[in-house]
């Protein structure tokens, strides 16, 4: 009961775009479409999960006072196999989330739960930390992806709905519109 | 808990961990590196197949062509079939666009009529300027089947004959940028066929021949045309 609550708890009661507001800069740049915000959120769920275990694995014998460079290693390690991972299997992702796989090694959210969680707690609790804050991630990622696609280019999955959409939510403003309407909305629900 | 804070203790953990890490990504690197050259010479085969139809089953001889005006070199793609020239895939330029460079891919046969053209790599707006490419709108397709020399390939605000992208002058104006030095370096190249000797390597050296052969040919009746 206790690991489906670690599991659990990343989706929406600690989801961490729509409550912790973490790791808002790939939120906000690669959700112009559905397709990229989930795959954006899966490739931060591996190497979320990757970096939980191992870190919860090895926190104890890591000197305190090199553990943040410790961490970002293991980070930058899982990093670094789904960056190639992308490249060689899906091309054609890659080449739209492109800069943004590197840049998961600085997520607030990857550091964070390393530092705040697997650190602290056992191998399997870390894990399912890492899985549930992963995919509540991506959840975020693809509901916010899958607004702007709607509202901005008239479209599903690449599947047209609309003749027509409003230009704005695909560029940077709409990304913000879109984030601060849902971030409402989910208090509103929590409340 | 965790280990004491002594010099040698960091230091040895910093080590082992930057260690085991170099190692397994060592092996990742292997093991990917084939699939990743794989992607990306059936990308490349994939936009040189969309501008000279046919170029999948043909042989491609590829050298690089320096321009006129820009910094860097054009990479032709030669298209060969039955030792005959089918077309010239231009991989080319601009550093006028909107979001920066834009690279297109633009197929001429060996009249210089444009094939085909589409982008292959560019960071303009979306919604606007990347219409240029063929999966955003068939803005591109005004380029198909036109000679640049009897068909004047530039915007309609400025003397030509094609229409801008709506909203989205700048990188139109860059496309054509880029098609036109694509178009420059091509009739440059082919009317100088002494090029060609250096550009190919020792082993194609009886290939070579035959092209020049044709290509003369080509020149003559291109020629006789005029």
């Amino acid at each position: 009961m206790n690991q489906w609550k670690n599991f659990t708890k990343g989706l929406i009661r600690e989801n961490p775009i729509l409550v912790l507001i973490l790791g808002t800069c790939p939120t906000l740049a690669t959700t112009s479409s559905a397709i990229n915000g989930v795959s954006m959120g899966l490739a931060t769920t591996f190497v979320l999960v990757g970096s939980n275990v191992v870190i919860s694995l090895i926190a104890n014998m890591i000197p305190s006072k090199v553990r943040i460079p410790a961490y970002i290693v293991v980070i930058a390690s899982f990093v670094t196999i789904i960056d190639l991972a992308m490249q060689a299997y899906v091309p054609a992702i890659y080449e739209t989330l492109g800069l943004f796989i590197p840049l998961i090694v600085v997520n607030c959210i990857v550091l964070g739960r390393a530092e705040a969680f697997a650190s602290k707690n056992t191998v399997v609790s870390s894990l399912f930390d890492g899985l549930g804050m992963g995919l509540g991630f991506a959840l975020a990622l693809g509901i916010l992806g899958a607004i702007r696609e709607i509202l901005g280019a008239g479209q599903i999955f690449g599947i047209e709905l609309m003749n027509q959409g409003a230009l704005v939510f695909v560029l940077a403003p709409g990304a913000f519109i879109a984030l601060g309407y849902l971030i409402a909305l989910v208090n509103k629900i929590k409340k | 808990m965790a280990k004491k804070d002594s010099f040698v203790n960091m230091v040895v953990t910093l080590f082992v961990i930057t260690a085991i890490p170099a190692v397994l990504l060592g092996f990742v690197y292997k093991f990917t590196k084939e699939p990743i050259e794989q992607a990306k010479k059936i990308k490349l085969s994939n936009s040189i197949d969309l501008v000279v139809p046919g170029a999948s089953t043909a042989e491609i001889n590829q050298f690089s062509v320096m321009p006129e005006t820009g910094k860097d070199s054009l990479t032709f793609y030669e298209v060969v079939s039955e030792n005959k020239i089918i077309g010239t895939a231009v991989q080319t330029y601009s550093d006028n666009a909107f979001g920066g460079r834009i690279t297109i891919m633009v197929g001429f046969k060996p009249d210089g009529t444009i094939i085909d053209n589409d982008v292959l790599e560019h960071s303009e707006t979306p919604g606007l300027g990347d219409k240029a490419s063929k999966s955003k709108s068939d803005w591109n397709s005004q380029f198909k089947d036109k000679n640049p020399k009897e068909f004047n390939i530039n915007l309609k605000k400025d003397g030509g004959e094609v229409d801008a992208i709506t909203a989205a002058t700048i990188s139109s104006r860059a496309y054509i940028d880029a098609l036109q030095r694509a178009y420059d370096a091509f009739i440059k190249y082919y009317t100088n066929s002494s090029d060609i000797e250096e550009s190919l390597t020792i082993e194609e050296i009886d290939e070579q021949i035959e092209q020049k052969t044709e290509l003369e040919t080509n020149d003559t009746e291109k020629g006789g045309v005029e």
